[in-house]
């Protein structure tokens, strides 16, 4: 890490140790509540919420990738999810490939039209872009429908299911999480290194200032069309894994709602921050589960109001509230006379 | 040759709905800058209540312009209660595009929970009938669609070159900030956009639904590509181009369906994407857009 990333500490190294002791604490006690997840819950609960969090959480930090660091909106991503899908859904029920051996072809494929589609985004920017986007996915379930002796089209197509092995003494369901669960949690690991890297800071860098950016080096065609592959690549691969957990697909699954879905998980958990898509994830699978089941035509319309309010209170999302809230109460905590620090140059200008 | 006429008169009859749905889009992008994805749904909401007016009894002719006066002020609040709030589209190109989708869905499920979703009958605008001119047979309909579009642009074209209204909208459009310095209120000026746009596409949306003869919550998301399409091609700041754009795509499109086999009815909108990623690769301001010149 350097210094112009994460500014070294005013108060020194203790702090930054205080800080890397809290780091560790949290890890190790999310880590357990995700491990210990499959063991509490109920197999409904773990294949119809858990191991879609899962997949979505990937699927949006892909995007995350994009829209957040890298500023280019897609309203099209889950027509690369749905690419990802169909090439594990085809391979497992019609060639017989094992389910892992499908990955890297879906990984591939989705890349590859991630950069098709990123190629025409270098003249497009912004709005148009999200235009574009949004066009590529709702065209998507019509080409899905129209090559229906391949893809099974509104009939869908039934995969294999994906069983646990005996060694590992695990219901089918368990098993599935724990395997969606490492790859997330490698995925997330991969993107943060990557962001807090050279690539990342000329991702940002093409965000906030195309032009500056160019000035100081960075080769924009390369970096943008890169990551839209590389983003729609992780969207692919969450599709496949998709596949091992529910072993049915249908043009209907991969239609523009995901695409809202995943750009909603991403803005409501926070954009351009690393950990904002898993959280949105859990939030656009759960809220509508809170939502009153009594009446469910209500859920949508309150689910497209509250994106709308959220907007306008909290542009940053969920981690954006959480960081503006812990800045206030330190900012309260520091007010108090008992823990107030020895006054600063800073504040000893205001006071005058 | 005659299956050519043929198709063309139903390229132009579709293209023309499609121009309408595109100028609203397009008057909304010369107030602020924003493309609107709520378009196409809230065409839809006006369209179902141009339908429940209909089916109380009112002529069809009177649903529409009462459910276009409603759609205007519905318009006008949503600039004001939903879309002013966020800020300009500049900076946050990302909290628009959510908000406006965030419409989308909303007005889609609000259409769902009071009008249900299946499909309701939409009564015929213009009659049936067709007459013949050599041996392309053309309907009323198309006749009508069309006449209805061009007397919809001279509206326009009156209301933006020749009225103080038209003039200080258009001066919003080109610069918000001295406008509101020679004491144009901006505000209302934006609020007046939206309502335009929202009753230019409620008359878009009973065009539609008079076409297809059904109306029900999926298939504006279509119109929405297609508009797209058509602004797109003709450029997003220009009225003319937007009508221009729409009777292109509505006649590639269904060239596209009925000569090219593997397209056929199924791929129509997939031809219409074709036609926006061509276009913003080769001309990406459009037949008649401004090309934007960004100084550093």
């Amino acid at each position: 890490m350097t210094a112009g990333i994460v500014p070294v500490s005013p108060r020194g190294f203790l702090h930054d140790r205080k800080r890397l002791a809290v780091h560790v604490v949290v890890t190790v006690v999310v880590g357990a509540v995700l491990l210990w997840i499959p063991q509490y819950y109920p197999k409904f609960r773990i294949e119809g919420q858990f191991n879609v969090i899962l997949t979505y959480a990937i699927a949006a930090l892909g995007l995350n990738l994009l829209t957040g660091y890298n500023g280019q909106i897609s309203v099209g991503h889950g027509a690369f999810f749905g690419a990802g899908a169909y090439t594990t859904a085809i391979l497992v029920a019609d060639h017989g490939w094992p389910h892992f051996a499908t990955l890297g072809v879906a990984a591939v494929i989705a890349f590859a039209l991630g950069v098709l589609v990123g190629l025409p985004a270098l003249r497009i920017k912004g709005l148009y872009l999200a235009l574009v986007t949004l066009a590529l996915a709702t065209v998507f379930p019509l080409v899905i429908t129209r090559f229906s002796s391949v893809t099974g089209g509104t009939q869908g197509k039934r995969v294999p299911r994906f069983r646990a092995p005996a060694w590992t003494g695990l219901a089918d369901d368990q098993w599935k999480y724990y395997v969606l669960l490492a790859f997330a949690v490698v995925s997330f690991v991969l993107v943060r290194n990557l962001i807090k890297s050279r690539v990342g800071r000329a991702l940002i860098a093409t965000r906030d200032n195309e032009t500056a950016a160019e000035v100081l080096g960075v080769n924009l065609s390369v970096y943008k069309v890169v990551t839209f592959g590389v983003s729609a690549m992780l969207a692919g691969i969450a599709g496949s894994l998709s596949v091992f957990n529910d072993p049915f697909v249908n043009a209907e699954k991969y239609n523009l709602s995901l695409s809202i879905t995943l750009l909603v998980a991403v803005v409501i958990g926070g954009a351009a921050t690393i950990f904002g898509p898993a959280f949105g994830a859990f939030f656009v699978v759960m809220i509508p589960e809170w939502l009153p089941k009594k009446y469910p035509q209500l859920s949508p319309v309150l689910f497209g109001g509250s994106l709308i309010v959220l907007m306008i209170l909290a542009p940053g999302g969920f981690l954006g509230l959480v960081r503006q809230v812990t800045a206030w109460l330190k900012h309260k905590l520091r007010r108090t006379p008992a823990t107030r620090p020895r006054a600063g140059p800073d504040e000893a200008v205001a006071s005058t | 040759m005659d299956l050519f006429f043929d198709r063309l008169v139903v390229g132009l009859e579709q293209g023309a709905v499609y121009g309408s749905v595109a100028l609203a889009l397009v008057l909304i992008y010369r107030a602020t800058g924003l493309v609107n994805f709520a378009q196409g749904e809230l065409a839809l909401f006006s369209t179902f209540l141009t339908w429940q007016f209909w089916d109380w009894g009112l002529p069809i002719a009177l649903a529409i312009v009462l459910s276009m006066a409603i759609s205007f002020v519905g318009g006008a609040v949503i600039e004001r209660v939903i879309i002013r709030p966020v800020g300009d589209v500049e900076h946050n190109a990302l909290a628009i595009v959510i908000v406006t989708v965030g419409l989308l869905l909303a007005l889609n499920a609000v259409v769902g929970w009071i009008w249900g979703t299946q499909g309701r009958r939409f009564p015929k605008i213009f009659t049936a009938n067709t007459f013949d001119i050599g041996n392309v047979s053309i309907s009323y309909q198309a006749v009508g669609i069309l006449a209805v579009l061009a007397v919809e642009v001279v509206l326009l074209y009156i209301l933006f070159q020749r009225t103080k209204l038209g003039l200080a909208m258009r001066s919003v459009a080109s610069n918000s900030e001295s406008s509101q310095l020679v004491g144009i209120r901006v505000g209302r000026m934006l609020m007046f956009g939206w309502g335009l746009a929202a009753s230019v596409g409620a008359l878009a949306g009973a065009l539609y639904a008079s076409q297809l003869a059904v109306l029900d919550t999926n298939i504006f998301i279509q119109l929405l590509v297609y508009a797209f399409a058509a602004a797109t091609l003709g450029g997003f700041d220009s009225p003319v181009g937007a009508v221009v754009g729409g009777l292109i795509v509505g006649i590639v499109t269904v060239m596209a369906g009925g000569y090219i086999g593997w397209i056929g009815e199924d791929l129509k909108l997939t031809a219409a994407f074709a036609l926006i990623l061509a276009v913003l690769l080769i001309r990406p301001q459009g037949l008649f857009g401004k090309v934007r010149v960004s100084r550093v």
